[in-house]
């Protein structure tokens, strides 16, 4: 254990101590942060970072050393998909910066609140190719909601404090500011302003009633109303509410990916999730739809397929705090821009009468029978990874946080286990970012102490960021980790073997290592899981483990993904087996 | 039991265009590309071109021309901006430009609106009296010359540049320099006041 280990320091606090005023740059930088909350960073030290770090020995706000920036960026990213605050990450500059990058981008592309704060070399070097400088506002400008450059040890306090601001405004996501060196070892007195959005950021909250009225007549005049749900309703808290109105109203509940655990999935209402390995019966019913309420998703042609054959029947009533994603991928007939708590408050309202539905949700049910998510489990057989993931969910709480890696692994972590509650999934949707899982579960175990955290990875993912495990090691967190071990980067393989006519190039890993000796040598408890036989057993045993547990589940590698939809494709056209792709 | 093959299962009769639009598979509708003048009051700050640039480079809008300059506010700063795009496009542009933080306002001019271009043209120096001649027709003037050269300023509309620029090749033309179209809205109407 480091000396300053990172657990929760409240009761040591002195209650309302008088603040020491600020005398530096970085000093104003930690102040902000303060003010704002924060009680976790994650980071690496480095040369131009260091006088924040500096700074930071004296403050109540913990530090997570991590193994590499960009997990550094991901457990923040996860600290805020759950806490629904803004995660903070710190880096040096020029490498620091940079690998925190692919963690800025994946934030960006599911809007999670991230605050990332970089080191830069002394300003008089900038542009000069100093050592370790990049030009990090540059890189970083196309994937955050904005990246301020400190220009002045009497502002930086400024900068951070509407950086966090911004980062929790609104449509959330990720900002960056960057911290010369000069500027955070400066002189200042100048006490940071309270985190405010800058003038030019609106933030819309409710939605122009008018365009509610209407949109509430089309959605009680349908034959066939889906809700389709996405991770914006999570961040607006409105899980609630969306229960809600769909229950009041008896509309089916199609959530996307990333809005898993905004609707109950064992609710009769809830078709789970629909798109390219979503759910035959929430696929058919978006092909099929006459009338879709979609709340904060942004059609992401992961979700749509082709969006020639994207629910054309169906009225589009497009709820969004961004006014951005109307009528981006497709058009919104009904354009209602604002939070999504206060506009399914306002159509609550606004409903006329429940849509006479009936007929519709018998098929939906049909669907259902016709469709079911299983799988067969033949004894001769090797172990099939839905299995582990099924038996897990059903020996967890509900309110079990599932973090996941990229790949065949998350599509059966998202299609096995029975998801209730929301900010208890924690993934990489957009950008899909192979490695997020590993310290993506460090961010949520430090947000949700008191939650159990579970990461499904898969093998060529848990390699791309094991060195996390010496940090849950550190911190003693008590994750289980399962690794679904195929022996391959299984999405690529069953690409190769479904559209590249089985020319497996690159996708096949002829050895890698044993997963639970490697979890012993980081000091972790390791498992092994190779059959029917102790499924059951080996979870309960990780699970009782107070600590960070890695199961390396060797399951069967001939095991695909299906449903599927492939790339650019018709919802309802799905394959349900390899066959089925030949058809479609 | 599993349900009906993808060729066996029911399926919706309607389609949408490129555009996410529902469309009568009858006649589709397509919207063709048209030019746009986008005005933007921007906060006038390191790094704020670069950040409206890689906005339209990084979202493939059709840009023509890109101009900036101050304003009567030392804080504000102004860009034109011509894009090409179809009519789903243009507007996309305008909510994703206005979503940049240091971007204050944004509006589409109209069509009538005042928009002026300036161009400078270098010709050989052998005729000055001829491309002093071509110069008046357009409204233009000598602004330099040598022995070998004439530089002649001409500004307008894009279409008189272009017709301009048509007329001095005949003296050789060694060197152009366009500014791209600056525009403001005709009558007391500006970006920041509906009239």
């Amino acid at each position: 254990m480091s000396e300053r280990a990172s657990v929760p320091k409240e009761e040591e606090a002195e209650p309302e101590t008088e603040q020491e005023p600020v005398t530096t740059g970085a000093q104003s930088v930690i102040r902000a942060l303060e003010n704002a909350g924060t009680d976790y960073v994650f980071g690496v030290q480095g040369g131009a970072i260091m006088p924040v770090y500096d700074a930071l020995y004296d403050s109540d706000i913990n530090h997570v050393t991590m193994a590499h920036e960009q997990g550094a960026s991901h457990a923040a990213d996860a600290y805020g998909v759950v806490t629904g605050d803004p995660g903070v990450c710190f880096a040096t500059s020029g490498p620091g910066a940079t690998n925190l990058v692919t963690g800025i981008a994946d934030a960006n592309m599911d809007s999670d609140p991230v605050i990332a704060l970089t080191g830069q070399v002394p300003t008089e070097f900038v542009g000069n190719d100093a050592f370790q400088e990049t030009d990090t506002v540059g890189i970083t400008q196309p994937i955050t909601k904005e990246s301020y450059f400190a220009a002045d040890s009497d502002t930086v306090g400024d900068n951070v404090s509407e950086a966090f601001a911004l980062a929790d405004a609104g449509r959330q996501g990720p900002t960056l500011v960057d911290l010369p060196k000069d500027v955070t070892q400066g002189d200042t007195e100048v006490e940071p302003g309270a985190p405010e959005t800058p003038e030019t950021y609106d933030v819309p909250e409710e939605a122009d009633d008018e365009n509610v009225q209407e949109a509430a007549e089309a959605l009680a005049e349908a034959d066939r109303p889906v809700i389709l749900s996405g991770g914006g309703v999570i961040k607006a808290d409105a899980s609630n509410a969306l229960r809600e109105f769909a229950k009041e109203y008896e509309i089916p509940v199609i959530t996307t990916m990333p809005g898993i655990g905004s609707f109950p999935e064992d609710h009769e209402l809830s078709l789970e999730w629909a798109g390219m390995h979503g759910t035959g019966y929430a696929n058919m019913a978006i092909s099929n739809t006459d009338c879709m309420l979609a709340i904060g998703t942004r059609f992401d042609d992961r979700l749509t397929g082709g969006v020639d054959s994207f629910a054309p029947d169906a009225e589009v009533i497009h709820v969004d705090i961004d006014p951005a994603e109307i009528s981006k991928n497709v058009y919104a007939d009904y354009p209602l821009i604002g939070d999504a708590r206060n506009v399914l408050r306002q159509l609550f309202d606004a409903m006329p009468r429940a849509p006479d539905a009936d007929e519709w949700r018998d098929q939906c049910q049909t669907w259902k029978d016709e469709y079911p998510m299983d799988y067969d489990t033949p004894d001769d057989e090797p172990l099939k990874p839905q299995c582990v993931v099924e038996q897990f969910s059903e020996m967890t709480p509900d309110d079990t946080i599932v973090c996941t890696g990229v790949g065949q692994h998350q599509m059966w972590a998202s299609q096995f286990w029975e998801y209730t509650e929301p900010r208890t999934w924690v993934s990489s949707h957009g950008l899909g970012t192979m490695g997020y899982g590993v310290p993506a579960a460090i961010g949520a175990k430090l947000a949700a102490p008191d939650q159990e955290v579970v990461c499904f990875d898969g093998d060529g993912s848990f390699l791309m960021t094991v060195q996390g495990l010496s940090v849950a090691v550190r911190e003693q967190l008590d994750i289980t980790y399962v690794v679904l071990n195929n022996e391959a980067v299984g999405m690529v393989r069953q690409w190769q073997d479904g559209f590249y006519e089985g020319r497996r190039m690159a996708s096949e890993y002829p050895w890698i290592p044993q997963f639970d000796k490697l979890a012993e040598a980081f000091g972790a408890r390791g498992f092994t899981l190779e059959s029917y036989d102790n499924v059951e057993e080996t979870i309960q045993e990780a699970r009782e483990y107070d600590g960070p547990s890695v199961i390396d589940a060797h399951i069967d590698p001939g095991e695909n993904v299906f449903p599927m939809v492939p790339s650019g494709g018709d919802n309802g056209q799905f394959a349900l087996n390899e066959d089925h792709l030949d058809m479609i | 039991m599993p349900g009906p093959a993808p060729d066996e299962r029911m399926r919706p009769k309607g389609r949408r265009n490129t555009q996410g639009i529902r469309v009568d598979p009858e006649a589709e509708v397509t919207h063709e590309p048209r030019q746009a003048v986008l005005s933007a009051l921007v906060k006038h700050r390191p790094g704020v071109l670069s950040e409206v640039s890689a906005l339209f480079s990084r979202r493939q809008f059709n840009i023509e021309s890109l101009t900036v300059g101050p304003t009567v506010d030392d804080d504000t700063a102004r860009m034109t901006i011509l894009i090409e795009e179809p009519e789903p496009g243009i507007d996309q542009a305008k909510k994703q430009l206005r979503k940049l933080v240091p971007v204050v306002s944004v509006r589409e001019l109209e069509g009538e609106a005042v928009r002026r271009e300036l161009a400078l043209v270098k010709v050989s120096g052998e005729k000055p009296d001829d491309v002093n001649a071509v110069a008046d027709m357009y409204d233009g003037q000598a602004v330099d010359a040598s022995t070998d050269s004439v530089t002649v300023e001409i500004t307008g509309s894009k279409q008189k540049i272009d017709a301009a620029i048509e007329a001095f090749k005949q003296f050789d033309v060694q060197e152009i320099v366009r500014t791209g179209a600056a525009a403001l809205e005709r009558g007391p109407k500006t970006l920041e006041k509906d009239v």
